[in-house]
Formats: structure tokens, C-alpha cells, sequence
């Protein structure tokens, strides 16, 4: 950063090609401006079509997979059944026994965020829809609902409620200290920091990818120094889409694992 | 001036979390080469520690922003 703008000293044309921060992600209303029930709006913008096609093409991809399914699997039909292997295992290993019925929507957390992801490096579109806080924000409630509901099920309402407020196993004058910290960080905590991981770690990568793709396209004609930025934002560029991709791909398993360890953590109580 | 100071907070936001992370992460790996059949369980436990400690960051990052 410190060296695109010392760069920009040089000549490079900042004004009208970098705005401010904010139009990075400015997401013009595509259509249906004047929809509204109940006074929400529901237009589509950029980020809601970018959501909806992806979810097409992981829909697709998932149906042709499995429409005609074989004995001995094809190409598309293994990657398929590899994914939701892999979410089994995680799920039986950190949920134990009873995190098979847990199965579908940890695949789909992860797939679906997966999906979302990979449109931050996708050409054409260059966004992630979990960048919008809404996408983070209803993927951490839904966690939220299920693990409550989960631990109320398994445990009953007292119950569960006397486990997270009440850790067995510490002397009675601790539950001063401990008992405000657990009920936060139980209940509050766990999806806000959720949310907030997945939301920061894709605003952090759109904002990376930007600048190495606009410092290419500022920098390369302003000569003699300028060009200097923009030979190393081409070279940086495929090292950032390939950082990026392993970022893409660790935050979908870490938000799916990290959904599983709570579930598992009120399914099963504590240890 | 008011970029001077997001930049800082963010910065900040890293110091912390950045040294309990390498702790963490190096501590997991030396138990996994010691211990190659625990790997697993290991792994498992070293990504919930990592979901803890990387919350401070990620909080400077959003505050960076917000303030």
C-alpha cells in the first residue's frame, strides 16, 4: 500500500480509477427498485445476482452429480460424493454418533459458502457475497438457532441452560466471574464472531484483490516509475488469486467446523 | 489523520493475536510430530483455539472500519 502510494507521486492517475474505500463495494440496483413487502425492500443488486447464480451453478452441478448415480462413479459423481464424505467425517468426529442427522446442513453450509466465495475470484463477477454482512449475519443465526435448539432437544430447557451458565466442576464462589463470561461467549459470542470471521476474511480478500488488480491497471502506462508498481501488481496477481483460493476454501471448512463444534458442544455436554 | 489512526488500530488489533497464534500453532505441530495418531483430535482443537484467538483481530479489523 505504502508503495502504490508513493507511486502515485510519481503520476499515477489516482483520481476517478481509486475511490474512496467504500465503492469497492458499491452495488448498483440491478432491477425491481420499487419492490416492497411490508417495507422491505426487495431489489436485486449485484451481490443478490452474484449469490443467485452461484447458487445455480453449485445447484446444477450438485443435481447432474447425482441425477443418474452409478456404482462405480464418474468424474463429477466422485468430487460429489467426496464432499459430503468429508463432511460426514468431520461431523462423526466432532459431533460423535449423533451428528448424522447434522449432515445435510453442514454440507450445505459449506458448499453454499464455498460458492459464494469463489466469486470473489471468478471472473466477471470479482465479489463475494459473503462480503455483504447479510450473508455472514443469516448463515451465524441459522447456526445460532440450531445449536440452541439442539442442546434444548438433547438436554431439555433447564437443563441446558443450568450447563452453559453453570460449567460443573469449578468452586462455587468462581460462578461470580465465570458465569456472565460463559453466557456471553455462549450464546453472544459464538455467532457474532462467526459472523464476523467469515464477513472480514472476504472483505480483506476483495480488498486485496482490488488493489492488486487496479495497481496493475494504473500504474503499467504511467511511465517511467510508475510502470515500475504495476510490473509488481502483475506479478503479484496470480501469487494473490492463488492466496486467495486457499483463504476461500479455509473458510468454508472452518465456519462449517466451527458450526459443527457447537452443535456438538450442546449435543453432548460437557465433558 | 483519521486513516493514520484506522491504520493503527488495526495494526495494533494484529500484536496481540498475531504472537497467540504462533504460539498456538507451533505447539499443535510439535504435538502432532510427537504424537502422529493424536493428529486429529489435535488439529480439531487447534482450530476452536484459533477461532478464539483470531476473534480479537478480526474485531480490530471491523472497529477499523467502524469508528
Amino acid at each position: 500500500m505504502g508503495l502504490i502510494l508513493a507511486a502515485a507521486e510519481w503520476g499515477g492517475e489516482f483520481e476517478g480509477v481509486l475511490d474512496p474505500i467504500t465503492s469497492l463495494f458499491s452495488t448498483p440496483i440491478i432491477f425491481g427498485e420499487d419492490w416492497r413487502v411490508a417495507g422491505v425492500s426487495l431489489y436485486f443488486n449485484r451481490a443478490t445476482f452474484i449469490a443467485v447464480v452461484m447458487t445455480l451453478v453449485a445447484v446444477t452441478l450438485f443435481v447432474a452429480a447425482m441425477w443418474n448415480p452409478k456404482v462405480v462413479p464418474g468424474k463429477l459423481q466422485s468430487v460429489a460424493e467426496m464432499v459430503v464424505e468429508f463432511i460426514r467425517q468431520l461431523a462423526s468426529d466432532i459431533i460423535g454418533p449423533k451428528g448424522h442427522r447434522y449432515v445435510p446442513l453442514l454440507t450445505s453450509f459449506f458448499v453454499f459458502i464455498l460458492f459464494m466465495n469463489i466469486a470473489k475470484i471468478t471472473p466477471v463477477f470479482m465479489l463475494p457475497p459473503t462480503g455483504r454482512i447479510a450473508f455472514p449475519l443469516f448463515l451465524a443465526l441459522i447456526t445460532w438457532f440450531v445449536y440452541v435448539g439442539a442442546g434444548i432437544r438433547e438436554q431439555g430447557f433447564g437443563h441446558y441452560f443450568k450447563e452453559l451458565a453453570f460449567p460443573p466442576g469449578v468452586p462455587k464462589a468462581l460462578y461470580v466471574l465465570l458465569t456472565p463470561i460463559e453466557l456471553l461467549s455462549g450464546l453472544i459470542l459464538r455467532p457474532f464472531t462467526l459472523m464476523l470471521r467469515l464477513f472480514a476474511n472476504m472483505v480483506a480478500g476483495h480488498i486485496l484483490v482490488v488493489i492488486t488488480l487496479v495497481s496493475i491497471h494504473v500504474f503499467l502506462p504511467s511511465l517511467p516509475w510508475g510502470s515500475l508498481v504495476g510490473v509488481f501488481g502483475l506479478v503479484a496477481a496470480p501469487l494473490v488469486f492463488g492466496f486467495e483460493l486457499l483463504i476461500i476454501g479455509l473458510q468454508a471448512y472452518i465456519f462449517t467446523m466451527l458450526a459443527a463444534v457447537y452443535i456438538g458442544s450442546s449435543v453432548e455436554p460437557a465433558h | 489523520m483519521e486513516n493514520l489512526g484506522n491504520g493503527l488500530v488495526f495494526g495494533l488489533a494484529t500484536l496481540g493475536p498475531g504472537i497467540g497464534l504462533g504460539m498456538l500453532i507451533g505447539k499443535a505441530i510439535e504435538s502432532m510430530a510427537r504424537q502422529p495418531e493424536a493428529a486429529g483430535m489435535v488439529r480439531t482443537t487447534m482450530f476452536i483455539g484459533i477461532a478464539v484467538v483470531e476473534a480479537l483481530a478480526l474485531l480490530g479489523f471491523v472497529l477499523a472500519f467502524a469508528i
